[in-house]
């Protein structure tokens, strides 16, 4: 029962949620991991270090440089034949790809996999994970999606063969330009603390005092889509149902309601901190923790009382 | 252009939804149901591409039961030509609706097919990349912007670190996502209008599509419910607590 990957990267690194679904596949298989994109040798060497990893193959081009859903597929159609399985994270790039593979295999994928039961049984969240349905698939070959914030990352310390692939990339369209988010905190998708603001942040200067805490805690910063159609935070900052799905182990949540879809992105974090002016928020009723009031006062404050503590990370 | 927009009718976004103490599944009897969000900003683009004088006629198509219709009747209230119905009682898997508009593309050759991202019920993200894989077409998904070019279509996105453009050459399949626009809310006199445009229903089995589902639902059950939390008074409190997580996560 073979395993095909598709590695997450950016920027010429590894995500770090790449390490989080080999250990989530390894138990289907062994699992070669492949590498798809421009200028990747980094990755691959970081990639071929994960436990778990039997081989990495990599496809090194222009037509992989910008994941054009066509390009890839037409390279996984000809893989595929050799392995069981073919997953890749729920991220952009994983939800473009792995349904056009599979209608092209005429096979059903099982995308957003929080939970592998056994090696034809899956958990996925529904109704934007409200509900979380069971899933059985005696298809010849499972496609999956993956939710990399819902597993642990496998070990490093691993030297697996790196093997080049032969294809030749095309696709129907082209990426014409890119609008990236700069931001020096941590990967929100697997970061172990995030600090996220809502609507009543106010404006793009009162997130950098949300950027300020998140800073002190070494935290990725979130932000709920009402904060994101405001114009306060990037939108690649929203969690939630339509955004990013977190499973860090502490969530400080500064004036968000809790709103269903916002909660979607956070079922799987361990700890809710929420700060907020409304008790009845449901986000203050289901956190662990709460403190009341206004969070132009008390950020300031708690970050300074952080401060004087000395937390540092 | 003509634009093909496919619509689907789900559980009200406002809705809490429950779960069948069975395990069966959700709670739909009796349930305010409505078009998926999603679709909506899908119709909206269309409609707007109508008004810049790109789309000449807009067609929508739903798959799903009679009581559907209402899904494709908003979408006619909002702007759109005519409708099509493909009436099942059975909940398709999204292999078997993507495989049902492959047919409808094929029929009606639209030169550009738009439907929402996602479905706020089962939540696959799958049926416009099937959809595109189905008809060779290329595909844009998670679209926030799009522009009619002279050679096609430049479709912003977004993605996992920021937004990315994208050309395409027409025909193309295009996901909506939520910042694509502002739906409208059909005025009455649309929506009477609504009434008198074309809507054809067939039974999905007209279609000759192998509908039976691939996968098994074993069962729907609740999230794991959280522990009710406490209060604090002061911020000290909450530093002190913050500050004791933080070193136990660094002796992890
Ligand atoms: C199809 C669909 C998909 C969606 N997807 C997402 C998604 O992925 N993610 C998402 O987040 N939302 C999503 N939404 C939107 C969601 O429904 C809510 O509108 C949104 O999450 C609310 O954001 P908010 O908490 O910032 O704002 P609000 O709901 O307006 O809440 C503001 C909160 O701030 C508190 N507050 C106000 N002033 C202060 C202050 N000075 N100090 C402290 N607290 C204060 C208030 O008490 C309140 O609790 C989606 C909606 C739809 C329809």
């Amino acid at each position: 029962m073979s395993v095909l990957l598709l590695a997450d990267h950016d920027l010429g690194l590894l995500s770090p949620s790449t390490a989080r679904l080999v250990n989530a596949v390894s138990q289907l298989g062994p699992v070669d991991l492949l590498v798809l994109g421009e200028g990747i040798d980094q990755v691959a060497t970081e990639a071929s270090k994960i436990s778990g990893v039997s081989r990495v193959l990599v496809g090194q081009g222009a037509g992989y440089g910008g994941m054009l859903p066509d390009a890839v597929v037409s390279l996984l159609e000809t893989l595929t034949v050799r392995y069981q399985y073919v997953a890749a994270g729920a991220t952009a790039v994983g939800r473009d790809v792995m349904p056009r593979l599979a209608a092209k295999l005429d096979l059903m994928p099982i995308t957003d996999v929080v939970a592998i039961l056994d090696p034809s049984r899956f958990e996925r969240p529904i109704y934007a994970g409200n509900a979380v349905q069971t899933v059985t698939s005696n298809q010849a070959k499972h496609l999956l999606t993956l939710r990399a914030s819902a597993f642990r990352a496998a070990p490093l310390g691993n030297d697996a063969p790196i093997e080049p692939v032969e294809s030749a990339a095309t696709s129907a369209a082209r990426v014409i330009a890119g609008h990236r988010t700069e931001s020096d905190t941590p990967d929100l998708a697997t970061a172990q603390i995030v600090v996220g603001g809502g609507v009543s942040v106010g404006s793009a200067e009162g997130f950098q005092l949300i950027q300020q805490l998140a800073q002190r805690l070494n935290a990725a910063v979130g932000a709920t889509r009402a904060a994101v159609d405001a114009g306060y935070a990037p939108n690649d900052w929203q969690v939630g149902q339509t955004g990013k799905i977190i499973a860090p182990d502490l969530y400080i949540a500064v004036g968000i309601s809790g709103a269903l879809q916002h909660l979607a992105g956070i079922q799987g974090v361990k700890k809710i901190i929420a700060i907020n002016t409304d008790a009845e928020a449901p986000l203050s009723k289901m956190a662990d923790v709460v403190l009341l009031g206004d969070l132009f006062k008390t950020i300031p404050e708690l970050i300074a009382e952080l401060d004087r503590l000395g937390v540092k990370r | 252009m003509k634009v093909l927009v496919a619509v689907k009718r789900v559980v009200d976004h406002n809705v809490r939804i429950r779960v069948r103490p069975d395990g069966s599944g959700v709670e739909t009897n009796g349930v305010r149901m409505s078009m998926n969000p999603f679709c909506k900003h899908a119709v909206e683009a269309a409609v707007q591409l109508g008004e810049q004088g790109h789309a000449d006629e807009i067609v929508i198509v739903s798959i799903g039961p009679k009581s559907a219709n209402d899904v494709i009747l908003t979408a006619l209230a909002m702007g759109a030509h005519r409708g099509l119905l493909i009436e099942t009682e059975a909940e398709l898997e999204t292999l078997a609706i993507a495989k049902l508009l492959a047919k409808v593309v094929e029929e009606e050759q639209p030169d550009l097919v738009l439907l929402g991202k996602q479905a706020v019920d089962d939540d696959s993200n799958h049926v416009g990349q099937m959809l595109a894989a189905l008809t060779d077409r290329p595909q844009a998904t998670f679209a926030s912007e799009i522009k009619v070019t002279a050679d096609g279509l430049e479709v912003t996105r977004e993605v996992d670190w920021g937004r990315e453009v994208v050309a395409l050459p027409l025909p193309a399949i295009v996901t909506a996502d939520l910042r694509l626009n502002t739906p409208r809310n059909a005025a009455l006199p649309m929506v009477m209008k609504a009434r008198s445009k074309p809507l054809a229903v067939r039974p999905a089995a007209e279609f000759g599509v192998d509908l039976a589902p691939r996968l098994i639902i074993e069962k729907v059950s609740p999230p794991a419910e959280r522990a009710t939390g406490r209060t604090v008074d002061s911020v000290e409190d909450l530093a002190a607590i913050i500050a004791a997580d933080v070193s136990q996560m660094e002796a992890l």
